[in-house]
């Protein structure tokens, strides 16, 4: 018996066996609603999986994203049974009840087709977080050295592993109530670069992200630290964020 | 409302402050219209505070000091959150101020009841 690349086998004369009952958001826009496919059970089976399946098996024209199929490249991150979770790192068993589940598109971010969210307002973020590296030296300058062990590294590697899911994002909802705010991982990545020694951008990163939508207005739900696939700590980094702001405005810096 | 991805102890820690405090905004109004009574004279402040005798009004008691407490535990945990040094025991801190207003609470009933 030969495996697919979706996990299902070729072997077409197999009798059926245990079904999961699949029911799969289907639309355009805002306008749509949950339609139900019956997938066969696998060994190991992620919901990434079962989402492949009906679409090679069942509909070809559901549309969803996806890449690297192993948890490094962020794309395939789907609401499941209304958690945001990484579906090529989520077991299909671990989130199966009484034979059933619930594939949606991540909140907080307008829906294009099916479960592809429009992510352009999450990147938007970054940037008015002002998420870019300045650095002061040109390439011909020696490579400035970071000492490993120095505080502000460690802070920084602490957060430098997003990978980009927005997971945090839909789980927020401070996002849903007021669509503005900049977003835990928007933050997150303005902290790591409040702490890199060789950035000469921080004034201004800190007035960007303590402005109007920016930390201030973080509830700590911490469900952003919750449901990070990567186990990064948005919430202590928004925190972090705002006792920064808090120094400079004692010290007049802002 | 509360599911999915609200399903968590410190999001139900955000929901009982907020909560607490909404509930504590509506006592507030009461709270001052009953010390205006005193401005008349203290007859008819005391003679309001009889209700205090009450247990359906004791227990009514019990519910603010629980909301009062656990309010305050879960203000002192958000500054601690945001003015300290970050601790991962954000779930076992959320646990404790619930359980020190609770503590608080049943310690008023008590010493009422006494």
């Amino acid at each position: 018996m030969v495996s697919g690349p979706d996990g299902s086998n070729s072997d077409t004369h197999e009798p059926p066996g245990e079904m999961i009952a699949v029911s799969l958001w289907r639309g355009q826009g805002s306008s749509g609603g949950l339609v139900r496919y019956d997938v066969p059970v696998r060994d190991n089976q992620t919901i990434l999986d079962i989402v492949t399946h009906i679409q090679r098996n069942i509909d070809s024209t559901l549309s969803y994203r996806f890449a690297c199929r192993v948890g490094m490249c962020g794309s395939c991150a789907m609401t499941v049974n209304g958690v945001p979770r990484w579906t090529c790192r989520t077991h299909a068993g671990q989130f199966t009840k009484n034979g059933r589940l619930t594939v949606e598109p991540l909140r907080n971010m307008p829906i294009i087709k099916d479960l592809v969210a429009d992510m352009a307002p999450f990147f938007d973020k970054w940037q008015k977080a002002e998420g870019r590296f300045q650095g002061k030296d040109s390439r011909t300058d020696d490579v400035e050295p970071v000492r490993p062990d120095s505080p502000e590294r460690k802070t920084a590697d602490a957060g430098i592993e997003c990978i980009n899911c927005a997971i945090c994002y839909a789980a927020c909802d401070v996002v849903a109530w007021n669509p503005d705010y900049l977003g835990p991982a928007a933050l997150n990545r303005a902290w790591t670069l409040m702490n890199d020694i060789r950035d000469t951008a921080g004034g201004e990163r800190l007035r960007a992200v303590s402005a109007g939508d920016g930390c201030h207005n973080c509830h700590s739900h911490q469900s952003c630290m919750t449901f990070c696939p990567n186990d990064l700590n948005p919430t202590a980094a928004i925190a972090g964020l705002k006792r920064m702001a808090v120094r400079a405005v004692l010290k007049g810096e802002l | 409302m509360i599911g999915g991805h609200r399903n968590h102890p410190l999001w139900l820690a955000f929901a009982l402050h907020r909560v607490s405090g909404l509930l504590l905004s509506l006592f507030l109004p009461a709270h001052f219209l009953v010390l205006g009574l005193a401005i008349d004279g203290a007859e008819d402040l005391d003679g309001f505070l009889v209700l205090t005798e009450n247990p359906v009004v004791k227990l009514a008691e019990f519910g603010l000091v629980f909301l009062l407490a656990v309010h305050m535990f879960g203000g002192l945990r958000l500054l601690a959150l945001e003015f300290l040094a970050w601790s991962p025991r954000q779930k076992t801190y959320a646990a404790a101020s619930l359980a020190g207003g609770f503590f608080i609470a049943c310690g008023f009933l008590l010493s009422a009841g006494a």
